[in-house]
């Protein structure tokens, strides 16, 4: 097999004001003709540094110090340009994680693909023209010729990813460098890209280096993994082998943070990764992990340098104490799991909720149509339970959480916190009593504090304002809220920009305990965390939530993540909740087929898991579109003609497991359905 | 492509966060060199400046000659010399004194409009763009309005109608730089207000002006202190052209646009008694605007 990207114990260091910085540090791998490698690792692990540096795009201040990177047997260093500029795009392409970055916004996506022919020495346009056509129907994007003359901007997400790709694909590179492809896009979306990725490397032979922080889609694409951590190569081997027995402990805590969608839910502790990589690690003689983990021992982890050791059949770990590590139990994931709580009083009550925006001309008045964010919904929020609620981007969910929380208004229907009906009033309309009992938590930890004032500050206002205490008793009380989040007192005097992302979030999370609330609304609190980082905040918001008996509505799109911390599930398609019920109801059949597409597209890290099937086809309709019978028509593989289309869905009771469908899902019973990847049989 | 530059960013920040705490404490006059050696043209501009400054704060002691002394006497030979370093005037003044006191003129009449703008922009801006809707639309078409007359009639109109004086003077640059740092003000505003902490903040009751001067106003900090600059440029050269068009500040009081009008009929027979001072007005807007880009590169940078 013939070796197409080769780092032999390459590093790589930038230079800048503060001195020099090791960025890579001694990465030795290879891959050949054909393989896909998956480089996995938390966000500045060096990962992305891997790709830049295959293909000599070192950014300015950085260089490799040592080793060499070999493409096809060369070493890039002695390139000339023009020899470089071949190896980019001819022999190494590349895909990004946002398409929109790497298409030209003015130019129509046809002109763009045949520009990779002609400047790669193809003369005819006509032939251009053709196999920009043809490689277009390879990534499957329907009507070919007609999206040719489209713009970039007219394309949804995953159609631009697509197109990014057979950009990539049009020069038949050797090596296809994939950086986070999927990671802005939906679940059902990503399935059917990593799917194609598969298709495609099985038809044109194309290596594949992707580069991921996602252990399950790297699973589903590749045959080897890395594993980076703080710029070195610390395990690698057979996607099946490092799985199965993961032996740097590292590696192990990847996975042990992963909430899984096979686990038992009812938020068993997760073995979160403590700590964060410092920068002083990258540096250290020893093991740079050593500072995080629980089998580190000082002579043998810190003093020298730490070799790869191999276990067999290419599988390497670097780690000085393997033996202990490897002795030790797989997994010890406590199952400190909550005990169900029957008959927890409801908090909220959503009734018949139901959210519009009129959209109007330039001048006003004239009206254009209605946008349904969120038609006619029905949960409950109990205490000391979470309703998750889950869906592709655009279905209405985040709409719900903020007409719930007050910053924006319903149009019709009920939300009733004790008595008091609260669709209409914005939060500024509310009373201070009901204020304090309703707070939220946001998604982006960069913007979740005000970047000008201090932590103190973030959680002093929220205890004058809401619950009306003194400056002095304040102060106490915020101790008290950084305590109860496990940070440490001094952090209050600290600026946001000084705390790390899980951090903030954890003082986010303590600002909405601050008025002591009965419900929390959150809103993607852990999507823009690394794994590990992840982990900690779940345990801690599962923690809260058995000591302060407090409602939890957590908005995720993340089925894995809401399997582990639901009670209740509530999935949510085009404004409209088309399945609810108890977790475990809700995740196993009968299924809404929206649900099981969702379920069947979510990435498991797991090597043995069935590839997922006929992904989920199209797109969600606009919500400005009048839907006379059933949303999910549109998409649904077990749609039945006519009737789905014009008539409303019949809500099915299932006990607590509600189903807004036209099929008659109770007559198969559960057990003929068998695991959640079988492909649903005849019952349309 | 984020990934990317999260990575790359990581890799080097990962090394200030542990600076950045100690950097706190080693409190602002570190900061201030910090940055300063970051930007070289951010040095010579703020180099500048403070020359201008320290001379006009200590003009009676510096100054060699009373500004307004007239001494017919020294016509005949105006030019530089040993006595008079910059030479005097047609009336025989000392030009280096009468652009030492000119400088205290320029300098608190040029930062006191600045300022007087900034604060009645920032209130329309953060008005305009937190409240939205029919107090935006006011607000941003009457600025419109006075921004679409050409700025040099405008000040001539009202100081002929009010009198010049340093008052009516400070007045008219106010109303009229102040829609544009409105509208600066405002997109900020408008960017900043979807954030998720303005939303935290409604969450816990805080009144729309609290929202407005905590939260928001803080984070506009940046672009507001570089257009300071920029603008404490621009306007030097406003009160440069009143004094020329003689609508300045009223003789004898030396003022340098007043300067460069009085002896600008004599360009070919003295011609140093109007390039100084136009040398002068150019070098504090040439300071202003070095100081403004320092600043902006400081603000890329970290």
């Amino acid at each position: 097999m013939a070796e197409i990207l080769a780092f032999e114990h390459a590093s790589i260091a930038y230079d800048g004001r503060a001195g020099r910085q090791i960025i890579l540090n001694d990465v030795d791998f290879s891959i050949g003709e054909g393989e896909a490698l998956g480089l996995v690792g938390e966000s500045s692990c060096g990962k992305s540094t891997v790709a830049l540096a295959a293909m000599r795009y070192l950014p300015r201040g950085m260089s490799v110090i040592d080793g060499r990177i070999r493409v096809e047997g060369r070493d890039i260093a002695g390139l000339t340009d023009r020899e470089l500029s071949r190896i980019r795009g001819n022999r190494i392409a590349m895909v990004y994680q946002d398409p929109m970055s790497s298409l030209n916004p003015v130019m129509p996506i046809g002109k763009q693909l045949m520009e990779v022919p002609l400047l790669h020495g193809e003369t005819d346009e006509n032939a251009a023209f053709r196999r920009a056509v043809a490689m277009l129907e390879e990534v499957r994007l329907p009507a070919a010729a007609a999206m040719m003359e489209r713009y970039p901007h007219q394309l949804s997400g995953g159609q631009q990813q697509r197109v990014v790709i057979a950009m990539a694909l049009m020069a038949k590179p050797a090596l296809l460098i994939m950086d986070e492809p999927t990671t802005g896009l939906d679940v059902t979306i990503e399935a059917a890209i990593l799917e194609l990725v598969r298709e495609l490397r099985a038809k044109f032979g194309t290596a594949i280096l992707f580069i991921s922080h996602n252990l399950g889609t790297v699973a589903r694409i590749c045959d080897r993994i890395g594993v980076l951590y703080a710029g070195r190569m610390v395990e690698t081997g057979r996607i099946g082998a490092v799985f199965r027995s993961p032996s740097h402990p590292y590696t192990r805590g990847l996975l042990g943070a992963l909430p899984r969608l096979s686990g038992g839910g009812r938020r068993g502790r997760l073995r979160p990764i403590e700590g964060t990589i410092a920068a002083a690690d990258r540096a250290r003689p020893g093991c740079a992990f050593a500072p995080r983990c629980s089998f580190a021992a000082r002579h043998e982890c810190e003093e020298r340098p730490i070799l790869m050791v191999e276990l067999g059949d290419g599988h390497l770990a670097r780690c000085a104490r393997l033996d202990a590590v490897r002795a030790s139990a797989e997994d010890d994931r406590a199952a400190a799991a909550s005990a169900a709580t029957d008959g927890a009083p409801i908090v909220l009550r959503v009734r018949k909720l139901s959210k519009e925006y009129k959209l109007t001309g330039l001048f006003g008045g004239e009206k254009k149509g209605v946008v349904r964010a969120v038609t006619d919904v029905d949960l409950d929020a109990r205490a000391g339970e979470t309703l998750a609620i889950v869906g592709e981007s655009g279905c209405g969910k985040s709409t719900l959480a903020r007409i719930v929380s007050g910053l924006l208004a319903g149009t019709s229907g009920e939300v009733k916190l004790g008595e008091t009906d609260l669709a209409k009033l914005e939060v500024d309309d509310r009373p201070p009593e009901i204020r304090r009992q309703i707070q939220m938590v946001f998604q982006n930890p960069d913007s979740t504090l005000n970047p000008s004032h201090s932590i103190a500050y973030a959680l002093s206002r929220p205890l004058r304002m809401l619950r009306n205490l003194a400056s002095g008793d304040a102060k106490t009380e915020v101790s008290k809220l950084l305590a109860q989040v496990r940070l440490p007192v001094e952090v209050a005097e600290r600026m946001p920009h000084q705390l790390s992302g899980g951090q903030r979030q954890r003082v986010a999370i303590a600002r909405a305990l601050a008025g002591k609330p009965k419900l929390v609304v959150a809103d993607e609190p852990v999507s823009a965390l690394d794994v590990s980082v992840q982990a900690a905040i779940l345990n801690l918001l599962g923690e809260l939530l058995e000591q302060s008996r407090l409602g939890l509505v957590l908005i995720s799109h993340d089925l894995a993540l809401v399997r582990h911390m639901a009670d209740w599930v509530a999935v949510m398609y085009l404004g409209r909740v088309v399945e609810y019920g108890p977790v475990a109801q809700v995740f196993s059949p009968p299924f809404h087929p929206y649900t099981e597409a969702l379920l069947r597209a979510a990435p498991t890290p797991d090597p043995d898991a069935a590839p997922p099937t006929a992904a989920l086809e199209g797109m969600m309709p606009s919500p400005t579109e009048i839907i006379v019978g059933c949303a999910f028509a549109s998409r649904c593989p077990s749609r039945i003609a006519e009737q789905c289309d014009t008539t409303p869905p019949p809500v099915r009771q299932f006990g607590e497991h509600r189903i807004a469908c036209h099929l008659e899902l109770g007559r198969q019973a559960p057990a003929e359905r068998g695991g959640r990847t079988e492909i649903r049989s005849s019952i349309s | 492509m984020t990934e990317v530059s999260h990575d790359l960013a990581g890799g080097r920040v990962g090394s200030f966060r542990g600076t950045d705490a100690a950097a706190a404490s080693r409190g602002w006059a570190r900061k201030i060199y910090d940055l300063l050696t970051r930007s070289p043209i951010g040095t010579i501009g703020a180099a500048i400046l403070l020359t201008w400054t320290i001379l006009a704060v200590f003009a009676p002691w510096i100054a060699p000659y009373s500004p307004t002394k007239i001494d017919p006497a020294l016509i005949a030979d105006p030019y530089p010399s040993a006595q008079h370093w910059l030479g005097v005037d047609h009336l025989g003044r000392d030009i280096l004194s009468r652009l030492i006191w000119g400088a205290r003129t320029v300098l608190t009449v040029a930062p006191t409009a600045v300022l007087g703008a900034v604060i009645l922009g920032t209130f329309l801006g953060l008005l305009a763009g937190y409240r939205g809707g029919i107090v935006d639309a006011v607000i941003m078409r009457i600025g419109d309005t006075l921004l679409a007359f050409p700025k040099i009639i405008l000040y001539l109109i009202i100081i002929a109608k009010f009198g010049a004086s340093a008052f009516n003077i400070i007045a008219v640059i106010t109303l009229s730089s102040a829609p544009i740092i409105a509208r600066i003000v405002r997109g900020v505003t408008l960017d900043i207000k979807n954030r998720d902490y303005v939303a935290a903040a409604r969450m816990r009751g805080e009144s729309a002006f609290f929202i407005m001067f905590v939260e928001i106003l803080p984070n506009a900090r940046g672009p507001l202190i570089v257009d300071f600059f920029l603008r404490l440029g621009y306007t030097t050269i406003a009160i440069g052209v009143l004094g020329f068009l003689g609508v300045g500040l009223p003789p004898p009081d030396p003022d340098w646009g007043g300067m460069v009008k009085e002896a600008y009929g004599m360009i070919f027979v003295w011609p140093h008694m109007t390039i100084i001072p136009s040398l002068a007005i150019s070098s504090l807007v040439i300071g202003a605007n070095f100081l403004a880009t320092g600043l902006r590169e400081a603000s890329l940078d970290g």
